[in-house]
């Protein structure tokens, strides 16, 4: 195990370079960094190629990759952009923790990923801990009555959410939840931001706010999971194992809840893990909507800015995430099951 | 359950009757399948709406600013109301899902050309190649599809002027979007297709091909593609769902086909404007595209049953 384990994090070190080549060309090819840097005033010619030269844009994109990578301690950089090199370079590059500047807040870009991290995470853990709850108990309900009134509810359910935008779910939600209790004059829930600004970041405020955002990015996934809890839930039901549990006059409760459905819940541990870049790219849309100030809306106005460092930090974060979940995915299948085994 | 005798004349009317062929398996199969008829049902009407309907509107009817009328909510004049620059909603919903559904299947197209060739090249030569490809695939299967689509989007956006094509014109960032699109969504179909080609180039036809002297191009695409035909349908089928939500996120976010081509996803572009006061702005091109989606995936599940070789020898 132990040997799989650092087999799989060494191979994924060429994967994250292979990824990171990739990510680098394109978000360099993406428009041009320096249309953002006067403002709204133009920025003459002159002033631009200063700028290149300063922030060495003007170099080859292959150097500017291992600038970023490992750093520019070790070669000469034009810190006045006269076009001559007359100082060592200052950054680390990312192999050393180094996420160099943005663009358009002149702050490390580590410090800036550092204060929204914490906001996608709540967002993103409480959703998963919701998604768990409900496409568990909706697919073991299904699986138990199957054919009944609720499965095909259920079953109906599932397809339309697999099948909806999610921005259209969520202004649907805030549409009947929002505005609409609000027009009833019911208890109304808030769809922008984290919390009240008149009230502040408490408990209760940040728990109102992440309702509705809560609610969206659930509903889309638990349509999808609760469609496989109850396949896996069918298919283990009816092995001869749980006869034997039935037989030995075990309690339903200990019969599905212990012996079935541990079997039954192994396919959703892969599931949550390779759909984590899913979420993610979901989080792009919830956060802009919903004005959650987390790393989705942060990459959204970082892509209008072509504010490449900030773009590269929050892409280099969610594909090591991405790589680490599916080895973390297939290590916790060992030990959910026993027969698999990779050494 | 009561089994019928097996009398002679039974027994010699069914071995008269011809063996079923693999389409005919499969078409009972998908008969059976009630989702997968009621999502062809679902997608049959979308057609009639969008064909029927542009015989009734002409494009400029879609496209036509009315100040006077803007914002009115649904009428009988303007049954699904008007946008923020007097149009006609319905119109447009007509003329928008002609769009999003051509984006979709030819971002699919896009995706197929891409995947299979990927898949083929790597899953038949196998060694570096396979390994090379493989990386390749691996590394852009793990960036989150929305955030590449934001920066293709954005990396092409406006580099394509606007043509005419069948006496109509189009917005140049229809192109962009459909290549945008199948470039970012072909990883999935590439490894369907290396693993069948894994599996059949070892088989004996192959072997045989190679013997009668055929050349790699014509067993790749000749004699191992059209047996591997069956999950790359069924793929390329649910490719098509996910590349019309795509479309409707990467419109949503202001990066998709640019206005005044409408398509379902870039008319709830400023929704969020007009949640409160202008449900019907965003309600009905949501609701198709939800509609399109769903169909798709039903019949793309009836068409994985249907086809699905395992099953095949079952029925009859």
């Amino acid at each position: 195990m132990g040997r799989y384990i650092v087999r799989r994090l060494l191979q994924a070190i060429p994967l994250l370079l292979i990824i990171s080549v990739i990510l680098f060309i394109l978000a360099n090819e993406m428009g041009d960094p320096l249309a953002s840097f006067g403002g709204r005033r133009r920025i003459r010619a002159e002033d631009r190629a200063r700028l290149a030269r300063q922030l060495g844009l003007d170099r080859p994109i292959l150097v500017q990759y291992v600038v970023w990578l490992v750093g520019n301690d070790w070669m000469g950089v034009d810190t006045d952009g006269d076009g001559v090199a007359d100082a060592r370079g200052a950054r680390r590059g990312i192999l050393r923790g180094d996420f160099g500047t943005s663009f358009t807040e002149r702050r490390p870009v580590l410090e800036i990923i550092r204060e929204r991290v914490g906001n996608t995470l709540l967002l993103m853990l409480t959703s998963e801990i919701v998604i768990l709850i409900f496409s568990l108990a909706i697919g073991i309900y299904s699986a138990l009555r199957q054919y009944s009134t609720l499965d095909y509810a259920a079953t109906a359910f599932s397809f339309i959410g697999y099948s909806m935008p999610v921005f259209w779910l969520a202004l649907i939600l805030m549409y009947i939840f929002a505005v609409n209790f609000k027009r009833w004059g019911l208890p109304y829930f808030p769809t922008v931001g984290m919390y009240d600004l008149a009230v502040g970041p408490t408990v209760s405020q940040i728990l109102w706010h992440l309702a509705l955002p809560v609610a969206t990015i659930s509903i889309i996934s638990i349509a999808g999971y609760s469609r496989y809890v109850r396949a896996q839930m069918l298919e283990v039901i009816n092995q001869d194992y749980i006869r034997t549990a039935w037989a030995k006059g075990l309690p339903r409760r200990t019969v599905i809840l212990k012996h079935a459905l541990k079997n039954a819940a192994l396919p959703l541990v892969t599931i949550l893990g390779m759909d984590l870049p899913l979420l993610l790219s979901g989080a792009v849309v919830t956060e802009s909507i919903f004005a959650w100030p987390g790393m989705g809306r942060l990459f959204w106005d970082a892509a209008q800015d072509t504010d490449i460092p900030v773009l590269m930090g929050i892409l280099v974060i969610i594909s090591t995430l991405v790589v680490l979940f599916q080895i973390i995915t297939d290590i916790t299948y060992t030990f959910l099951d026993p027969r698999i085994r990779y050494d | 359950m009561a089994t019928t005798e097996v009398t002679w004349e039974v027994f010699e009317e069914q071995a008269e009757r011809p063996p079923l062929t693999p389409a005919q398996v499969a078409w009972r199969r998908f008969r059976r399948h009630k989702m997968a008829l009621a999502g062809a049902g679902i997608l049959i009407a979308i057609f009639l709406y969008i064909f029927i309907g542009s015989l009734v509107f002409s494009e400029a009817d879609a496209n036509y600013n009315d100040l006077s009328v803007r914002l009115s909510p649904p009428s009988w004049e303007h049954p699904f109301g008007t946008d923020t620059t007097g149009r006609d909603i319905l119109a447009r919903t007509i003329y928008g899902g002609q769009i999003s559904i051509i984006v979709g299947v030819l971002a699919v197209v896009v995706s197929l050309i891409v995947g299979t060739l990927i898949g083929a090249i790597a899953g038949y030569y196998g060694g570096v190649v396979d390994s090379i490809l493989m990386r390749f695939t691996e590394a852009v299967f793990n960036i989150p599809q929305l955030f590449l689509l934001i920066i293709l989007a954005k990396m092409f956006g406006g580099k394509i002027p606007t043509f005419q094509f069948l006496g109509r014109s189009f917005s140049g960032s229809v192109i962009v979007i459909i290549g945008v699109i199948g470039l970012t969504s072909w990883m999935y179909l590439a490894r369907i297709v290396r693993a069948n080609f894994l599996a059949l180039r070892e088989q004996e036809f192959v072997t045989a091909a190679r013997c009668a002297g055929a050349r790699n191009t014509t067993i790749i695409f000749e004699h191992i593609l059209p047996n591997s035909i069956a999950p790359i349908v069924v793929a390329a089928t649910l490719d098509v769902a996910s590349a019309i939500l795509s479309e409707a996120y990467v419109s949503f976010l202001g990066l998709g086909v640019q206005p005044p081509t409408a398509t379902w996803g870039n008319m709830l572009d400023q929704a969020y404007h007009h949640l409160e006061t202008e449900p019907w702005m965003w309600f009905f091109p949501g609701m198709l595209i939800l509609l399109t989606v769903l169909g798709i995936n039903f019949l793309g599940d009836g068409l994985r049953d249907a086809l699905d070789p395992r099953a095949l020898a079952e029925t009859g």
